[in-house]
């Protein structure tokens, strides 16, 4: 099993600290994986990615040609990333600010308004979360309560408040994301 | 966590805990992408620990101040990528002239000249030649791994320490920048804990003076000093080369690669493998001392290498030297900051191997 | 000083100064702890008449490798000793930034207005006007070719991290006598943790100047000095007197 998902977005909506959480909880999960960033003059442009690639064997490149999973935090992401994702990937989007329509077949697409989400429990910043619970729902990668764990131990257990806060945000995302998959399931079957 | 010590690290933050583990008194750098977050770390964390940090003028200046920290006995390190790298090259030569202990880390970027900040393996002839003026080498080590980063900067502190010499560690910036997990298999040594050296110069208390220098006008003296460097570089090809094999076993067709390279290499020989292609990678992890031994003897049975390379073909020259006509060797190369896909390898290596089968 | 014969031509001021520093050293009971770091130069031989520790530094590098010696072990006294064309050409920035970092090193710097061991070619301090072997123009240095020589005492005394630099000179009784005074202000200034200090040695060299001792002397009266003026040019310690900075 290889896993591959790029998370992007622009600048300041978390989408590195995403990664880094399922890196983590891969890790704690005793599974291989390697964490890449985009970095230098790439990021200066506002726009940030980075690639999780997860593994029950050793991994060659950290780097993804086509990812199984997409998580796109904003159009750019959405644009840039659509045409590489494997046949039968999928593109988890936050739709509260995706509006372009994706331009391939062979992907589904999830839809979470993940800033909308959010902004509902108090706190636009923590769409990175919602969408890290919804991406969790999607991929079933990493156990949902390793994924818990792993983000109490990368945001610090110190800030109890924030840890649940959190918490509420990824449970939020991952019953959204659970709801649509079933509706797709229903409709498959 | 089941184990404490199981932490996701990012490349150069791996390097620059194992600096401060191995009892790294000393580390002076400068920015460059992409091996800044290496910088950054030893900023923290030096200062955190209380031991000497600083941000020079140049790459010049940090090889320098390296120099003269080494010469009070303490262990240092000072890191760059590929043209701040060849900005250290005098100071580098006259630290193995001198026979100081020092670790380099040099986070290879695309070449020449300002090339730009993407991983690349086009520094090997100016790591593996020495780099600067004069007869010497300098110990290579080219780790493949965030884990083998930790390590191997570990180790390189030990062997600058026992050779007296400069050691490198040769990454890039897809190691520096990517993160996995590590595990720290060793014992934290703290600066004061590591035993006073005998040649140093930290003032002449209760001792006669004494002087570190690499002039030597008086050229009998010259080459009677270039000699012993030459023996201590012999002992350390004698006990130094590291390498690793990967389904060797049976193949008539053997990879080479090192770092970044042999992680794509080790999953297209795999994909061969698994398509009964009798496929191997050897992988160095010592640069100098290469594996010339070991190549040699692979090729005894083996007649067929290929070097894989993020350059248009370095290391080849050593694998040739390895086989010395025993066995043909094909060169794959992607340079410019270009990192090859496991699946365009695996094509490449199918096309060789395909043709290697016709031909028998 | 060790019983050693010197490399040193006739009339030439490293002599004296290499046996002024070595006296300060002494007198302040250091010599256990002071650390020389000489240069690629005239004065590379250094090791082989002072008898402290001493490591050589790449051309230029004098006062990175005594940074590094002083911040891996605060304990010693470190100090450079280097010539012109190896602290003002190559190792500007080396001395800039060590001063401006106030780096608690003591720097002799040994300006004779050429290249001494190479030959005497023009070197960043030579003065306008002056021949030598790659300023050759009957002319000699000329402004608008070769530039300006340059006041490296005041160029350092510009910066906030400076904290003691005195020119001196080594062509008469009284004015060795000085910059004894003047070594030993500096070595003290490093002592007391006050951070860079820096003395500025006119000195002679008949041998590329080609003149006699005698003559160089009186030339380094009547053209050095008039350039490059003697004194204390910065001295910010606490409770100095002359605070120029």
């Amino acid at each position: 099993m290889l896993v591959k998902t790029i998370f992007a977005g622009f600048g300041g909506q978390g989408v590195l600290l995403m990664g880094v959480c399922v890196a983590t909880a891969a890790m704690n999960e005793d599974k291989f994986v390697t964490y890449m960033p985009s970095y230098g003059a790439e990021v200066r442009g506002g726009t940030a990615n980075c690639t999780v690639s997860i593994s029950t064997d050793e991994i060659s490149s950290p780097i993804a040609s086509s990812p199984n999973y997409v998580v796109a935090m904003n159009n750019p992401s959405l644009l840039r990333f659509q045409h590489i994702i494997k046949p039968g990937g999928y593109i988890v989007t936050n739709s509260s600010l995706v509006n372009v329509e994706l331009g391939r077949s062979g992907v589904t697409q999830i839809q979470v308004p993940g800033s909308d989400i959010a902004e509902e429990l108090g706190a636009m910043r923590s769409a990175n979360m919602v969408m890290l619970g919804a991406y969790a729902a999607v991929s079933n990668v990493v156990s949902f309560q390793s994924l818990i764990d792993a983000v109490g131990e990368v945001t610090g257990k110190k800030k109890k408040e924030l840890v649940e806060f959190n918490i509420k945000a990824i449970k939020a995302g991952h019953d959204n994301a659970k709801e649509q998959i079933k509706k797709l399931e229903s409709i498959e079957a | 966590m089941k184990n404490k010590e199981k932490r996701l690290m990012r490349g150069s933050e791996a390097i620059g805990e194992a600096a401060v583990r191995a009892g790294c008194a000393c580390y002076f750098g400068y920015p460059i992408t992409p091996q800044n977050e290496l910088t950054e770390y030893m900023a923290r964390r030096m200062m955190d620990t209380g031991r000497v940090f600083l941000q020079s003028e140049s790459e010049i200046a940090a090889i320098n101040m390296a120099l003269g920290a080494a010469s009070t006995g303490a262990r240092v390190m000072t890191s760059s990528s590929s043209p701040g790298i060849s900005l250290k090259q005098e100071g580098i030569s006259f630290i193995a002239a001198m026979e100081l202990p020092c670790v380099i880390v040099n986070i290879v970027r695309g070449g020449p000249g300002l090339g730009n900040i993407a991983p690349a393996q086009s520094d090997y002839f100016q790591a593996t030649r020495g780099g600067g003026h004069g007869d010497y080498r300098t110990i290579v080590l080219a780790p493949a791994s965030v884990q083998e980063l930790y390590d191997l900067t570990r180790k390189s502190f030990e062997l600058a320490d026992e050779y007296r010499t400069p050691v490198l560690v040769l990454a890039d910036g897809m190691l520096g920048q990517m993160m996995e997990p590590v595990v720290f298999n060793d014992k934290e040594i703290l600066p004061e804990q590591l035993p006073d050296k005998p040649w140093t110069v930290k003032g002449a208390k209760d001792r006669p003076s004494r002087f570190i220098r690499s002039l030597l006008l008086d050229v009998d003296v010259e080459e009677e000093q270039n000699w012993r460097l030459y023996r201590k570089y012999q002992r350390i090809e004698r006990r130094e080369i590291r390498h690793e094999e990967y389904y060797m076993k049976g193949a008539e067709l053997a990879i080479v690669a090192y770092g970044t390279a042999a992680r794509i290499a080790k999953a297209a020989v795999k994909r061969c493998v698994e398509k009964n292609m009798r496929v191997g990678l050897i992988r160095p992890i010592s640069l100098w001392p290469f594996p010339y031994e070991h190549i040699y003897k692979t090729a005894e049975t083996v007649k067929h290498f290929m070097s894989f390379e993020m350059s248009t073909g370095q290391m080849v020259e050593d694998v040739q030297l390895g086989v010395k006509g025993r066995a043909e060797v094909l060169m794959y190369g992607r340079p410019g900051g270009v990192v090859p896909t496991p699946a365009e390898l695996f094509r490449v290596i199918s096309r060789a191997y395909n043709k290697i089968a016709r031909e028998k | 000083m060790k019983d050693a014969a010197t490399h040193y031509c006739q009339g030439c001021g490293h002599s004296v100064i290499h046996r002024l520093t070595a006296e300060v050293i002494e007198e302040l009971g250091i010599a256990d702890r002071a650390v020389g770091v000489p240069p690629a130069g005239c004065a590379v031989l250094a090791y082989f008449y002072f008898d402290v520790d001493m490591i050589e530094a790449p051309h230029g590098r004098a006062c990175a490798v005594a940074t590094g010696i002083k911040r891996a072990n605060p304990e010693s006294i470190v100090f450079s000793y280097q010539g012109d064309g190896d602290l003002a050409a190559i190792g500007t920035a080396e001395a800039v930034h060590s001063a401006n970092r106030s780096e608690n090193i003591t720097v002799i710097f040994v300006n004779n207005a050429v290249y001494g061991m190479t030959g005497g070619q023009m070197a960043p301090t030579t003065l306008l006007g002056q021949r030598t072997t790659t300023s050759p123009a009957a002319a000699g240095r000329e402004a608008h070719r070769e530039g300006y020589p340059i006041k490296v005492s005041e160029l350092l005394a510009s910066l906030e991290g400076s904290t003691y630099i005195e020119r001196c000179a080594v062509n008469s009784v009284r004015a060795i006598r000085r910059t004894k005074k003047a070594i030993r202000e500096a070595f003290l200034t490093q002592m007391n943790g006050e951070g860079f200090s820096m003395v500025e040695i006119l000195s002679p060299c008949p041998t590329n100047w080609k003149m006699s001792p005698v003559k160089s002397w009186k030339w380094i009266d009547e053209v050095m000095t008039p350039y490059f003026p003697l004194g204390v040019i910065k001295d910010s310690r606490k409770g100095s007197k002359k605070d120029a900075g």
